[in-house]
């Protein structure tokens, strides 16, 4: 890698993940019969926030604004983790694919916290829900990497998602494609999507990731708001370069393929978001339950 | 020589009957202590050349079994003021029928076990044998604490006897050893006894058979 | 030399506890700070003649009785350094001033226990492996009854001794087993090819459970989380700490000298491994007792542990050495961390738990605020025993993870179906390892606290602060210096597998340069919001409360209700048990809720089992009067049974 791809990759998950929400948010009005903000909105309110105050609840102690530094910072090392394109990432290294999980991993302990911190039943509830969602769906997330791993016989991802994923897909695409599909799950509920969680409720008792900043203001909320997206853009073009696996040589080219097929993701979530409606709470451990089971059996199909 | 030892081994056996058939306190404790004289004396006599080891020995366990044991168990039982009866379970004429059996037993018992030459003829292991089931008949069957130290006493004699087989082979700090093992036991039930007698104001060990949890 | 310097400091920390017991009364605070230096002054020996061993030094003392090899130096480390640490923590958590009767005793018997570890970990004799252990035992066995008066410890003392006498009756087993085989009481690896492989699987599994009972591998774990709760926090950290890894070490060094490895050791080591460590962590989590919850924690670790140990041996005997380093230096690198971390949550446990008054965890709530450096202490280790990035807890499952992973990448058979299993399981346990510490550490020290008679007063003192802020240090430094850890350990993992000149291929330094990463970046970003923030006037208010007007504490989400959705998920192993409140008339009483979860096994098999037999057994009650007289004649007769038997066999 050169220069200039070392700065196209750590630009990249800088400047590109807001645009992102504002693709989500702007599927989900069309869809709606609206118009909907602009592209750009998460970058005005991200400035906006950026201007603000705080309001510091008299309960917290100094976890309630490391939650969101923590999540912010280990979720750019994650997505630094993703190749852009078909050529290897900023940081990889043998066996990195566990730090990927346990650095967002890192991240959600962090925001647990924070939101435990404020002593509230509200982001107490919320907590208490991701903690379940997330412990549920780290197996799954694992089965589907599994998959690429006995595929490419690597356990690197830059490596795994590299040049010969072609070849991987003509050797095992059942399992890949099972794989792919509970990526898509696990990503759904770990960037707190419908049907996992909405967004744009308003009621504190059905909210999981949004109850959890209930309290955030100012600076800590925009940090927030960018470390999600950061981490949707992580798992995205996980997901992404797992999915059209085309190698079109060419760095600049394939990471620009990678950004407009991430937005093609964002597109495809707005639509999910708009046809379904968020499931009933108590089934949603069935559902990260029965992903963890399709790539299971992903991983078994290649036992032979 | 070996006349001599039976001769001394006979009377032994005697005071075990003895011991079996009185009925008063006092005697148990002075055959118990006679009989510990006359094994200090078997010890003298075993052996046709008696080194100063030897001599040492008998005079020790001589001295402290036929003088300073039962002088401690006369002084307790002065101490505790007791009834000076013993209270066997089984009448005095039944404890001697089942000495006399334990005797047979031991003699017959003695001539098949493969024994050195030396004391094959000797009545050396047919008495330690009988003596240790006396003394154990002496346990089982008293009521009273100190009637049970003299059957410890006994059966320690009859180990003693047994021990007459060996005394070249055990070291000499074993021999002392077991002495001075058998002189506290003697003297800590001494202490309880009088411990006993306090808290029940009876020697009887019939009280002592409520089991805790 | 490593080996004296070693049974010196052995020594030491033995004849520590002499000196306190020996000043009884006369000047009690005194004799604390004399008994604890000499016990530190034992450690640094130990810890000095561990780092010696692993530079590469190992040698024997008394003629090969006693050895400090690497392997043996990767156990005696935390020994030391945990060792002084809890003596410098007991002078302020259970100082003789306070406690009298039973800090001379407490003392004495901590430094019993933990010299005796030590000899265990030096030993390569057969007596005198089993002396050290058994003293090591009953060391335990009076520190964990320290505070005897109480019911609860008592019975606590009472399971811990029932098990350790049972892990020694089959330890006895294996030893004579390996006395038969090898003909000598020296504890060196046979031969292959001369011993039958019935025989080392009969002595492979005595070891396992034998050793199990001692680490508390599900299901014989029962005694671990009483005594734990029951122990003074000191003691419990050192019992979490090093105790149970001498039932690890145990395994390895038998696996060491056993040649030929069948496929079922591996594979039930690894099923066992995982089976603990998913069901330990699961049932931390539906604790609402701090110490028992640490407890359970300390049966998933070892879950870890057993999972790497497994995944060594099967990839040994693959061939795949290059997996079975990777995965076995994770495991002993697991041991050396999980004794700072477990050691370091413990003693801040034990911090909150003095300055609250309580143990319960649906009570606590808001210490941070009275005990900051608690707090952040208890923080560090809550990170690490998750294993997240930066810290040490990541780098030993980091490892482990990547043997699983080279497993599945290019393996077959057996081995790769279970390591397929088995790294997924490990993820969920780290899953539910967040979830439970999320909650320990959002429950106990944030928010405020949920019972206002459970409020802590002031900060722990110094003597406790101390040995914190170490361990938490040394986590911090074995997370970000882990470029440093390839040699040790592969030193000590090649003893275990057999095969000399091997070190554990793995990007060390790249997992030092991420930790360093993160904490950089984690830096920069946290100073500049601080910057940021300080330019703007900042308000404080009540927390958000969605317009009801008086919130109390009380409605802050509890630790069980945190945990509930996960113990509900889990309730087929978990099997909780409720008291609903009764609601009968119209305008009903008070009433509350309960729940609680049982441990299964105990409740379920062990003690039911033991209650059937002591009834039978009862029906020999009426042997047994209480009359001396009953007792001589019942010797009686059979000696002259025995005379009579003999008598006639001729």
């Amino acid at each position: 890698m050169n220069a200039a791809d070392v700065l196209l990759a750590l630009l990249a998950p800088l400047l590109f993940p807001p645009l992102l929400l504002g693709a989500i948010t702007r599927t989900k009005a069309r869809i709606a019969g609206r118009r909907g903000p602009p592209l750009l909105q998460p970058y005005f309110d991200l400035a906006r926030l950026l201007r603000k105050g705080v309001v510091r609840s008299r309960t917290t102690t100094w976890v309630f604004l490391a939650g969101p530094v923590v999540a912010l910072a280990s979720a750019w090392l994650a997505a630094f983790m993703i190749p852009l394109g078909a050529r290897g990432a900023l940081i990889g290294f043998p066996g990195d694919l566990i730090a990927f999980a346990y650095l967002l991993a890192l991240g959600r302990f962090f925001t647990i916290a924070a939101a435990l911190d404020t002593g509230s039943a509200f982001e107490g509830m919320g907590a208490a829900r991701e903690a379940a969602f997330s412990c549920l769906a780290e197996p799954a997330a694992l089965f589907a990497l599994l998959v690429l791993v006995k595929l490419s016989g690597s356990t690197s991802l830059g490596s795994m998602l590299g040049p010969e994923l072609p070849q991987l897909w003509a050797v095992g695409a059942p399992s890949l494609g099972l794989a792919a599909v509970s990526l898509f799950v696990v990503l759904l509920a770990e960037n707190s999507r419908i049907p996992f969680d909405d967004p744009t409720t308003h009621l504190e008792l059905t909210m999981v990731h949004e109850v959890m900043v209930l309290d955030h203001s100012g600076p800590p909320l925009a940090l927030i708001l960018y470390g999600a997206a950061v981490k949707l853009f992580a798992y995205g073009l996980l997901l992404v370069r797992l999915a059209t696996p085309f190698d079109v040589g060419g760095t600049a080219l394939g990471a620009a393929i990678a950004l407009v097929e991430l937005l093609g993701l964002a597109v495809l979530i707005g639509v999910v978001e708009s046809v379904m409606a968020r499931l009933q709470l108590v089934r949603i451990p069935s559902l990260l339950v029965g992903a963890g089971l399709l790539s299971a059996f992903g991983v078994m199909l290649l036992a032979g | 020589m070996g006349e001599l030892l039976d001769l001394v081994l006979v009377g032994v056996l005697l005071l075990n009957f003895a011991l079996l058939g009185t009925s008063r306190l006092s005697a148990a404790i002075k055959f118990a202590g006679i009989q510990g004289v006359l094994l200090g004396v078997a010890l003298f006599v075993s052996h046709e050349q008696p080194g100063f080891r030897l001599i040492l020995l008998a005079v020790a366990s001589a001295a402290l079994k036929g003088g300073v044991i039962p002088a401690i168990l006369l002084r307790a039982m002065r101490n505790v003021s007791i009834r000076r009866e013993i209270e066997p379970f089984v009448g005095f004429t039944t404890s001697l029928l089942l000495g006399a059996l334990a005797t047979g037993l031991s003699l017959v018992f003695a001539r098949s076990l493969p024994l050195m030459a030396q004391h094959a003829g000797v009545l050396t292991v047919p008495a330690s044998l009988a003596t240790v089931l006396t003394g154990f008949l002496v346990l089982t069957t008293r009521r009273k604490a100190i009637t049970q130290v003299v059957g410890y006493l006994v059966l320690e004699n009859g180990i003693f006897v047994f021990g007459l087989t060996l005394v070249e082979a055990i070291p000499f700090l074993v021999e002392i050893g077991v002495l001075l093992d058998l002189f506290v036991a003697v003297f800590v039930m001494g202490i309880i006894m009088d411990h006993i007698h306090r808290e029940f104001s009876s020697l009887s060990t019939e009280h002592l058979t409520s089991l805790r949890e | 030399m490593n080996t004296g310097l070693a049974a010196l400091g052995a020594l030491l920390i033995g004849a520590s506890g002499l000196v306190a017991a020996c000043a009884g009364n006369a000047a009690p605070a005194l004799a604390d700070r004399v008994g604890a230096g000499v016990l530190g002054a034992g450690a640094a020996l130990a810890a000095l003649a561990a780092l010696l061993a692993l530079a590469g030094g190992s040698d024997t003392l008394a003629g090969g009785v006693l050895a400090l090899d690497a392997l043996s130096a990767v156990f005696l480390l935390p020994v030391a350094v945990l060792g002084a640490a809890c003596a410098c923590y007991s002078l302020a958590y259970f100082p003789a001033a306070a406690h009298p009767r039973e800090a001379p005793r407490l003392r004495a018997a901590f430094g019993v226990a933990t010299a005796g570890l030590i000899v265990v970990l030096l030993a390569r004799h057969s007596f005198v492996f089993l002396a050290a252990w058994e003293v090591m035992a009953i060391g335990g066995f009076f520190a964990v009854t320290a505070e005897e008066r109480q019911r609860e410890v008592r019975e606590a003392g009472f399971l811990y001794l029932v098990s350790t006498r049972a892990s020694a009756l089959c330890l006895l087993a294996l030893f004579a087993l390996l006395f038969a085989a090898t003909g000598g009481p020296a504890l060196s690896p046979l031969a292959p090819g001369r011993v039958s492989p019935a025989l080392q699987s009969a002595a492979f599994a005595l070891a396992l459970v034998g050793f199990g009972l001692k680490a508390g591998l599900m299901p014989l774990h029962v005694w671990l989380p009483p005594a734990h709760a029951a122990a003074p926090t000191h003691v419990s950290a050192l019992l979490s700490g090093v105790l149970i890894k001498s039932g690890i070490y145990g395994i390895v060094r038998v696996v060491s000298l056993l040649p030929d490895a069948p496929a079922w050791w591996g594979e039930s080591l690894l099923v066992l491994g995982v089976i603990s460590a998913i069901l330990g962590v699961a049932l931390a989590l539906a604790q609402h007792d701090l110490k028992r919850l640490l407890a359970y924690h300390s049966i998933e670790n070892i879950g870890i542990i057993a999972l790497g140990l497994g995944l060594a041996l099967l990839a040994r005997d693959a061939g795949r050495l290059d997996v079975a380093l990777l995965a076995l230096g994770g495991a002993l690198l697991h041991v050396v961390n999980h004794a700072l971390f477990k050691g370091l949550l413990f003693l801040g446990a034990g911090a909150v738990i003095q300055q609250t008054g309580t143990r319960a965890l649906d009570a606590l709530g808001g210490v941070a605020k009275r005990m900051p450096a608690t707090a952040l202490c208890f923080a560090v280790g809550a990170v690490a025993i998750v294993g997240l990035p930066p810290l040490n807890g990541f780098v030993s499952e980091w490892l482990i993870y990547s043997g699983l992973l080279r497993t599945i990448a290019a393996g077959g058979g057996a081995v790769w179906v279970l390591a397929a299993l088995a790294a997924p399981g490990l993820a969920l346990t780290g899953g539910l390892a967040l979830a439970c510490f999320a909650k320990v550490v959002g429950v106990v020290f944030l928010g405020e606290a949920r019972e206002p008679a459970a409020q802590a007063t002031r900060e722990a003192p110094a003597a406790m602060l101390g040995p914190m802020c170490a361990l938490a240090l040394a986590c911090a430094a074995i997370g970000l210096g882990a470029f440093a850890l390839g040699a040790p350990l592969g030193a000590a993992a090649q003893i275990a597998l057999g095969a000399p000149g091997a070190r554990p291929d793995a990007p060390f330094a790249a997992l030092s340069l991420l930790a360093l990463a993160l904490v950089v970046l984690a830096g920069a970003l946290g100073l500049a919001l601080r910057w940021r923030l300080r330019r703007s006037p900042r308000p404080s208010g009540p927390t958000w409360d969605c317009g009801y007007a008086a919130p109390s504490a009380r409605m802050q989400y509890s630790a069980s209700s945190f945990a509930a959705t996960l113990v509900r998920a889990f309730a087929f192993a978990l099997l909780p048990r409720a008291r609903p409140p009764q609601l009968a008339a119209v305008f009903p009483a008070a009433s509350s809720f309960h729940s609680h979860v049982p441990d299964a096994v105990l409740d379920g098999l062990v003690l039911p089992a033991s209650q059937r037999l002591a009834d039978l057994l009862g029906r020999l009650r009426v042997l047994q009067r209480g009359s001396v007289h009953a007792y001589l004649l019942y010797v009686w007769i059979a000696l002259v049974a025995l005379l009579a038997v003999s008598g006639a066999s001729r």
